[in-house]
């Protein structure tokens, strides 16, 4: 099938749109738009509507920088968090990943991405102002590094952690070491080499 | 540990064959363009899971097929080890040992070392520094799991900072505290690359002139050495001292990622003084010299693969080699040969186990070292 000639102008341009998206082919687009074609004109336009309001429509929290409806993201409008722990993440998936653990009572702060000159992201790129702002009000008291365990991540660590290393905060960053569930045998040298440099009080174990 | 059987389907100009080579050495007569050479890399697609030639697995497959398959039995330390490789077009390689598929590749490499003697290392001579340290690199990271893991690291530091330089100079601005975020992801890493190849290269050296002076009988004095900058400074200080220069250039210009190896015959580069047969005499004592050291690194003998190797070489170098290698330091040995009269006037002098293969369009085996006694 060749799909450089489309019967259609308006199937084409769908098509170009679609295919503009992360993941998405040329073959998977033209899939999605033949199925919107076939479902119900009310259904499509709802699909579209929801689009083009959540683009008009989100915010970014003034307080983390997280995607939200409200001016205040409802995390950091809950009264029961503490507001003296500040976990940095790259982006709201990470968010969501470690709301799902129910072991984390702070608040969040989401820099919008991690330096990597390849994809033109500088220092100057990552959201830190609203970061800057509390630790300069002296409102944080502990900010825990939970960025991807990649070379891009370690050095975004490694600047967040010269950019605030003078200032009287713990730094703290997620422990590396063998997965729940893992075989040791199965355990990458590194990941298991850290984890023995690393090793934890048995007791600590017991009390979680 | 030794190959007992080796079968081909389709892989290169084979259709199917089977071989069962003695455990010493095998010979391997024919003309041009028979597939001698083709049989000593499905040897070595068994140890390295690649070609050493064709680095795409699916050009491997004979012409108009669609996949190929290389099965063969080792005996390691009295043991059997059944070792299958198939690639199919357009699917992912299965690589299997005693019927079980390996998830990656590099848990298989180094479990059956093999050293490939071949025409095609004159680029070790001829080409640029990178394929002298991806000789380097292919011995250490064999063994050492952590230099593998440091390498790709640097290399990805190494692209960023890169970049990093580049988009400084687009965007007509310079921020340094940016540019030393990579510098540190760099330093850690090339500081333990470069201490992991001074020490390999200092245990070849010593093998390396031995050898050397055996096959040459004892003509020209030859060196070998390891330049990198890191010799006389560290890479933090060669970051520092190169950031203005590393600015203007748009890359970086010093680290690990320059080391090249010095290769020379009586003190001049053995590139523009070497005539052909002292070039080749200096890849075959650098590559056993390779031999020995993964030997003692690993403990295993590995099996030599041996390709056109008499050619260019006179009378004189030809008897040296051949007293070599018929030492009991070695195991398994395959040599091709186009002449096959060359190769039996060798094998006559010698008093060890051999078989002897005339490929054309079918195998056959013609004589063996039991016939002869």
């Amino acid at each position: 099938m060749s799909l450089h000639r489309f019967p259609s102008k308006l199937l084409e341009e769908s098509v170009e749109e679609f295919s503009g998206l992360p993941g998405i082919g040329k073959k998977t687009a033209l899939r999605l738009v033949l199925h919107l074609l076939r479902q119900d004109v009310n259904d499509v336009r709802q699909f579209g509507n929801s689009i083009i309001r959540l683009k008009e429509n989100i915010r970014y929290c003034k307080s983390c920088n997280n995607i939200s409806d409200t001016e205040i993201c409802e995390i950091c409008a809950d009264t029961g968090r503490d507001k003296s722990t500040i976990c940095v993440v790259e982006n709201i998936q990470d968010v969501m990943a470690i709301e799902n653990t129910n072991q984390y009572f702070g608040i969040y702060h989401v820099l919008g991405g991690i330096i990597s000159p390849m994809n033109g992201i500088g220092p100057d790129e990552l959201n830190t102002d609203l970061l800057d702002e509390k630790i300069k009000k002296g409102e944080v008291k502990e900010l825990i590094l939970a960025l991807s365990t990649t070379m891009e991540g370690d050095t975004t660590n490694f600047y967040l952690y010269r950019k605030y290393q003078g200032e009287d905060i713990k730094i703290t960053t997620l422990a590396r070491g063998v997965s729940v569930g893992d075989e040791i045998e199965y355990a990458d040298e590194v990941t298991l080499g850290r984890s023995l440099i690393n090793r934890t009080l048995f007791e600590n174990n017991l009390s979680s | 540990m030794y190959l007992q059987k080796l079968s081909l389907f389709n892989f290169k100009n084979y259709t199917e064959a089977q071989f069962d080579f003695s455990k010493k050495l095998n010979c391997l007569v024919g003309n041009n363009g028979v597939g001698k050479t083709n049989l000593l890399d499905a040897i070595y697609y068994m140890s390295y899971t690649k070609s050493y030639f064709n680095p795409v697995d699916s050009q491997n497959i004979k012409h108009e097929e669609q996949y190929f398959l290389i099965k063969s039995n080792f005996s390691v330390g009295g043991k059997d080890d059944l070792i299958t490789c198939t690639v199919q077009k357009n699917k992912n390689k299965k690589f299997s040992r005693n019927k079980k598929d390996y998830k990656k590749m590099a848990d298989h490499i180094g479990l059956i070392p093999v050293v490939m003697v071949s025409p095609a290392d004159s680029a070790l001579v001829t080409e640029g520094s990178e394929q002298r340290r991806k000789f380097i690199d292919g011995v250490i990271s064999q063994y050492d799991r952590r230099y593998l893991d440091d390498l790709i690291s640097y290399n990805r530091a190494l692209r960023q900072r890169n970049q990093l330089l580049k988009n400084f100079a687009r965007e007509g601005k310079f921020n340094q505290a940016s540019l030393e975020l990579w510098d540190q992801q760099l330093i850690e890493p090339a500081g333990r690359i470069f201490e992991k190849r001074l020490e390999f290269v200092t245990e070849l050296i010593p093998g390396f002139q031995a050898y050397y002076n055996s096959i040459s009988e004892g003509k020209e004095q030859v060196g070998l050495s390891y330049r990198s900058s890191l010799h006389s400074i560290t890479m933090d200080e060669l970051l520092i001292a190169n950031r203005e220069k590393d600015r203007i250039l748009q890359y970086t210009s010093g680290g690990i990622h320059k080391d090249d190896l010095d290769l020379r015959l009586e003190e001049y580069p053995i590139k523009k003084l070497g005539s052909q047969g002292q070039q080749k005499t200096y890849l075959l004592a650098l590559k056993l010299a390779k031999f020995d050291f993964i030997k003692k690194q690993t403990g295993k003998t590995p099996v030599l693969l041996l390709d056109d190797i008499f050619d260019k070489f006179d009378a004189g170098r030809v008897k040296q080699i051949i007293k070599l290698i018929s030492n009991p330091d070695y195991g398994q040995i395959f040599i091709s040969d186009t002449h096959q009269t060359r190769l039996e006037n060798m094998l006559g002098t010698l008093d060890v186990d051999y078989k002897v293969f005339r490929i054309n369009d079918s195998v056959s085996e013609i004589s063996t070292s039991d016939q002869v006694k």
